[in-house]
């Protein structure tokens, strides 16, 4: 069967030539970079080469980056470690409603353990807005978490504009960037930022990788303790062929960006249009233009539920996403969708494409053709949509 | 995820549709959770001589929505009083626990349907 893979913003398939310079680092030159000899030698110098890698990506030097399991650990260990290094200094902490729940999650568990949070709302395009932070500021705050861009609805954030903030008011600033990183240009230094969280299988690299940037000076503590690797910020022997391909994904990442920026929002355009044209009673979620990622196409069909959506689209091969309840295993639907303002039923019908490197236009067309299709086959068994018609017809 | 029983009803549901001027209508759920599910009864004497649905909501909710409706197809009111939503689960090969108390409600329908029906009965006498 035909299969057409739209979920890049889940994960993505790894680079065939970062998976080849893995498998070395698995099978040849194997050593712990903690070890003297030759073995241990060689293993480190990738670590380092990969590092400074990671580091031209955003902007950072190379000891500025710390190697993690993951983005969500790299936001845990941002939050938790900022959080109990500035203790004494405040207890207060800001982020925005549409975080990643690795983020929100942690600040939430921070928030029920002594530490004060506010979370900023966004408008219906999913962007907060500065002013709402400034007012948020209090003396005793000591740390503002917001993403670069949502990994939903592809909102980008105005990152520079609250670092500028954050540092006129001496706090510590995090971006969460594992939705931009390679999609948009990240500097740490012009946006003033002081930790940013990675990740590697969002970019062609493998998963249970990623890392976080420390700003020089910036304090946070450990998690994880032990034997004292990453500079004591990580313990626990790296995993170098993780972070070997890693280093070879942002290296082919900042090298490819502006034409895989340009492939995509081609592609991103023709579907989000083509189903605008195809389809009637469909809301776009999210901005549209240049404050969206290249990448990100997210819908909401409406009097149609998503995970419905999703099955049907599985079964003609096609691979995408909902902030539906039932894709979520809870009742209600994506945060990020109600925090936009968005009606339970509409936020249960959203659809999120998200496209990638090797995505074709005639992949696209597949997809316009289908789903058109799908949509009127569910909304004939939907109650809603005869509601909805008959009110129409009355009016 | 689902079993091959549910996918098929997803699939190929069983007596989608409406009734016109139908004996008896019941619908269950709301937007808010993502499932509604809408029966339709033609009923004759005490048997149910037709039975259709209209669902809003997953894979879940739509294969029990068609299950139902071919479980009672022919039954008196009173034996389609008797299914639970359990048992069209289990008709269907079972459903992911997670989808037992929010999608699985079609049962709900079919005997607010009925309830429906035997008001408009009690009306006309």
């Amino acid at each position: 069967m035909r299969r057409v893979y739209l979920d890049h913003s889940a994960t993505t398939p790894v680079d065939p030539e970062v998976a080849a310079l893995m498998m070395t680092y698995y099978t040849e030159k194997y050593g712990n970079p903690s070890s003297v000899h030759s073995f241990g030698r060689e293993a480190k110098q990738a670590l380092e080469e990969a590092r400074k890698q990671v580091a031209e990506l955003i902007g950072a030097t190379p000891p500025e980056v710390t190697f993690t399991s993951g983005g969500t650990e790299a936001d845990n260990l941002a939050i938790l470690g900022a959080a109990e290094a500035l203790r004494k200094k405040g207890k207060h902490l800001i982020t925005s409603a549409i975080e990643h729940h690795a983020v929100l999650e942690t600040c939430e568990y921070l928030a029920k353990n002594g530490f004060d949070l506010t979370v900023v709302p966004v408008n219906e395009e999913g962007i907060l807005s500065v002013e709402d932070i400034r007012q948020a500021i209090r003396p005793d705050t000591i740390l503002i978490s917001v993403m670069h861009a949502n990994n939903e609805v592809g909102s980008i954030l105005p990152i520079a504009e609250i670092g500028k903030l954050a540092k006129e008011h001496g706090i510590t600033f995090h971006v969460d960037a594992v939705q931009s990183l390679g999609k948009l240009p990240i500097d740490v230094n012009a946006m003033n930022v002081d930790l940013l969280t990675v990740s590697s299988h969002k970019i062609y690299g493998p998963k249970g990788v990623g890392a976080l940037y420390v700003r020089k000076g910036v304090r946070v503590v450990p998690l994880v303790h032990g034997g004292g690797q990453e500079k004591k910020r990580r313990s626990g022997t790296e995993n170098t062929p993780g972070i070997i391909g890693f280093g070879k994904a942002c290296q082919i990442a900042g090298q490819r960006m502006a034409e895989d920026a340009r492939h995509q929002t081609k592609l991103r355009d023709k579907l989000m249009h083509g189903i605008l044209q195809r389809i009637d009673h469909v809301k776009v979620n999210g901005p549209i233009g240049a404050k969206r990622l290249p990448n990100n196409v997210n819908v909401s069909i409406e009097f149609v539920e998503g995970e419905s959506l999703l099955l049907s689209l599985d079964m003609l091969g096609i691979a995408a996403s909902s902030g539906s309840a039932c894709t979520s295993g809870s009742l209600d639907p994506s945060h990020v969708l109600l925090a936009m303002g968005l009606v339970h039923e509409i936020a249960h019908g959203s659809l999120r494409f998200s496209l990638g490197r090797q995505n074709t236009e005639e992949e696209i067309d597949y997809v316009l053709e289908q789903l058109p299709k799908i949509a009127e086959r569910l909304r004939m068994m939907s109650p809603l949509y005869d509601q909805a018609i008959h009110t129409q017809q009355a009016q | 995820m689902y079993s091959e029983k549910v996918m098929d009803h997803f699939t190929n549901p069983r007596n989608v549709g409406e009734i016109v001027n139908p004996d008896g209508v019941g619908e269950v759920g709301n937007a808010k959770c993502g499932d509604i599910m809408r029966i339709y009864l033609d009923v004759e004497g005490d048997i149910i001589k037709d039975v259709k649905f209209k669902t809003f909501g997953c894979g879940a909710a739509v294969a029990t929505s068609s299950m139902v409706t071919e479980m009672v197809k022919g039954k008196t009111l009173d034996e389609a009083m008797v299914i639970s939503n359990a048992a069209v689960a289990e008709a269907l090969g079972g459903l992911p626990p997670e989808k037992m108390h929010c999608s699985n409600l079609a049962a709900d329908a079919l005997h607010a349907a009925i309830v429906n029906y035997r008001e408009k009965q009690e009306k006309k006498e």
